[in-house]
């Protein structure tokens, strides 16, 4: 239950603005892999096109490759809603439903398609999610409490939950715990290790503590001036990435020369 | 020598002096007192009394402020009372309209039979005698208030999803294209359209295509629609612009489709701030005169269709007991009609007001632990 993902020469476009130029790279199923970079290097804007989330700002545009296990996300005929649902996607911010109870957000994904599911199902599925999530025991007695009370290290749980709740290939986080304090970054990052069993998980962050501490890969960003388009500049082993890295710039971003 | 021993102070070095505590109520007080003498002098009316009193209050206060804590304690209370002031002088017009219509009204509401029996076949001669003999006041507003139930809750059906889409459309589809933006300015017309007009639009247009003379409710609904409709676009309109973005893109990230997250997600969301703006909507128009004299006539029987026939309604009701009392030379009943019909009308408002306050609070998204 998890797919690679190859990107070949992608250019990301906001109308005319070149946001990000070039990017070829190869991300390994059952991995985790982090982007890191300077802020407004583009890796959000990149992560955001490997499930064509992008295409909700008016404007954005790709050229380019996107492969999901050989199959071009770009190609023609392509629902990008096919892509949503096998690439799913954790936001910065934790985004659970205000509207719905703990377990309608984990259910979210299949009930706002309308896809008919047993109670016994759906219980069985909320259970496992919440689980894969590690959130089952804390809300296990207030299922059908508004998700919206949580904290904010267990909204962004439940949103996890959520995503893993459609069985996707990918997973996609872009910076997950940024808005999130110490203790629940930790119950997070312990979560990353967990799912890379299952799932392909893409990581952007701006802790490159992080990035060191739950990532197989790591992949640098950079720009070279406001108003320039931003760059991969190199991708590694997470190990290498850190203590040799080949490139200049690498070197002086994790080691705290700039950025 | 000299000594080294704190000097013992009066007070804080930290505090100015201040005002005690009784303050305002002293010179309020007082100058409730100087007003009244002043007003005997150049003669007493109660208006007057409290204009000069909120004055002498106000320089007092001022004053004294100025004396005890200084010019910036002394500018604080100026304002203080400039708003307070400004507030009562909004709210006087307000409880004077709710106090009027009460008093004159009343008598006419708990008139036996006034919310269950029409005008049909009231004439003169039953308010002569009421006034001459003393014969309680007959004829209600029943037929007029199944009218403006039935006119406004079929502008409403008409109004709420062409509102509703439309808002949608602009918020979810428009991404500030022509079209939209062409949209948006026309609903901002709409929305200064005077009433008559609206009204001779629907009437033009059912005399065009039903037939001329066609007075009927549902002339009137489309007249007062097309004054709904703006209200109800602006409102959806916002209330949509502010459901976050992340949600949207939270369900996209799901598979989930644009117009399932819409219906399901967007919509839900928002579904509080709609429901009372529709509310509001439908308080705004329901008071509508003008466009239902020109599109339902005037009806003194009951009307319980819609499509056929004239209707009377609260507000033309009332237009017309006052402008055509039923016995002229005995306007008094007819009077007494129009003011109840009034307090009714000003009753429906504020039930629909409440409506609004409580669609808000059951549908507004839920929080707790």
């Amino acid at each position: 239950m998890s797919k690679r993902i190859d990107v070949k020469d992608l250019n990301v476009y906001y109308g005319k603005f070149l946001a990000v130029e070039d990017v070829n790279i190869n991300i390994e199923a059952k991995s985790v892999t982090a982007f890191i970079g300077p802020s407004g290097c583009g890796k959000s804007t990149f992560l955001r096109t490997l499930n064509r989330m992008h295409e909700v700002i008016p404007g954005a545009r790709v050229e380019g490759e996107v492969l999901l296990d050989g199959d071009n996300l770009y190609g023609p005929g392509v629902d990008p809603v096919t892509v949503r649902s096998q690439i799913g996607m954790v936001f910065q911010r934790p985004n659970p439903f205000p509207t719905m109870s703990i377990r309608d957000n984990v259910l979210a994904g299949v009930k706002l398609n309308n896809q008919k599911i047993s109670k016994g199902e759906a219980d069985a599925l909320v259970e496992r999610s919440l689980q894969g999530a590690n959130l089952w025991n804390e809300v296990k007695d207030r299922l059908a409490k508004p998700g919206s009370g949580l904290s904010g290290g267990q909204q962004q749980r439940l949103c996890i939950a959520r995503a893993i709740a459609v069985e996707p290939q990918v997973i996609l986080m872009d910076e997950p715990c940024s808005a999130l304090d110490p203790i629940s970054t930790l119950a997070i990052e312990d979560l990353i290790n967990d799912l890379k069993d299952q799932y392909t998980v893409v990581i952007v962050t701006h802790n490159m503590q992080q990035a060191a501490r739950v990532s197989d890969r790591t992949a640098f960003f950079n720009i070279a001036g406001t108003g320039k388009p931003g760059k991969l500049i190199e991708v590694g082993d997470t190990h290498t990435i850190f203590s040799n890295p080949t490139q200049k710039a690498t070197e002086d971003y994790v080691s705290g020369r700039f950025g | 020598m000299t000594s080294t021993l704190t000097p013992v102070r009066k007070r804080s070095a930290l505090t100015k002096g201040q005002l005690p505590k009784f303050a305002p109520y002293v010179v309020l007080a007082l100058a409730l007192v100087v007003g009244a003498a002043i007003m005997a002098v150049i003669g007493f009316n109660a208006f007057g009394w409290g204009i000069v009193s909120a004055i002498l209050f106000t320089a007092g206060l001022v004053g004294w402020s100025a004396a005890v804590e200084g010019g910036r304690k002394a500018k604080d209370k100026l304002a203080t009372c400039l708003v307070v002031g400004s507030f009562l002088v909004a709210l006087l017009p307000l409880i004077s309209v709710i106090w009027t219509v009460l008093v004159n009204g009343l008598p006419g509401l708990l008139d036996p039979g006034f919310l269950t029996t029409s005008m049909n076949g009231v004439t003169g001669a039953f308010d002569n005698k009421s006034v001459e003999e003393g014969a309680p006041v007959v004829g209600g507003i029943y037929h007029a208030l199944l009218g403006t139930i039935q006119i406004t809750l079929l502008a409403t059906v008409i109004s709420v999803p062409v509102g509703l889409l439309t808002a949608i459309y602009l918020v979810e589809y428009g991404e500030d294209r022509p079209l939209a933006r062409a949209i948006t300015f026309f609903v901002d017309v709409m929305t200064g359209i005077p009433s008559i007009v609206a009204g001779l639009f629907a009437a033009a247009f059912f005399f065009a295509v039903v037939g001329p003379g066609t007075k009927t409710g549902a002339v009137a609904a489309v007249a007062l629609s097309v004054l709904m409709i703006p209200v109800v676009v602006r409102s959806s309109e916002e209330m949509l612009k502010i459901v976050p973005n992340e949600l949207r893109e939270a369900a996209y990230a799901l598979g989930v489709r644009k117009w399932r997250t819409i219906l399901k997600v967007v919509i839900p969301t928002a579904i509080s701030g709609i429901a009372s703006g529709v509310t509001l909507a439908i308080a705004r128009v329901i008071g509508e005169t003008a466009p239902i004299l020109v599109t339902a006539g005037f009806a003194t029987n009951i009307n319980s269709n819609v499509f056929s026939g004239w209707m009377a309604s609260l507000p033309t009701f009332i237009y017309t007991q006052i402008l055509n009392p039923t016995s002229p030379s005995n306007p008094d009943p007819s009077s007494q009609r129009a003011w109840g019909a009034a307090l009714v009308l000003i009753i429906l408002v504020m039930l629909l007001n409440l409506g609004a306050r409580l669609i808000a609070r059951i549908f507004a998204p839920k929080t707790g632990r």
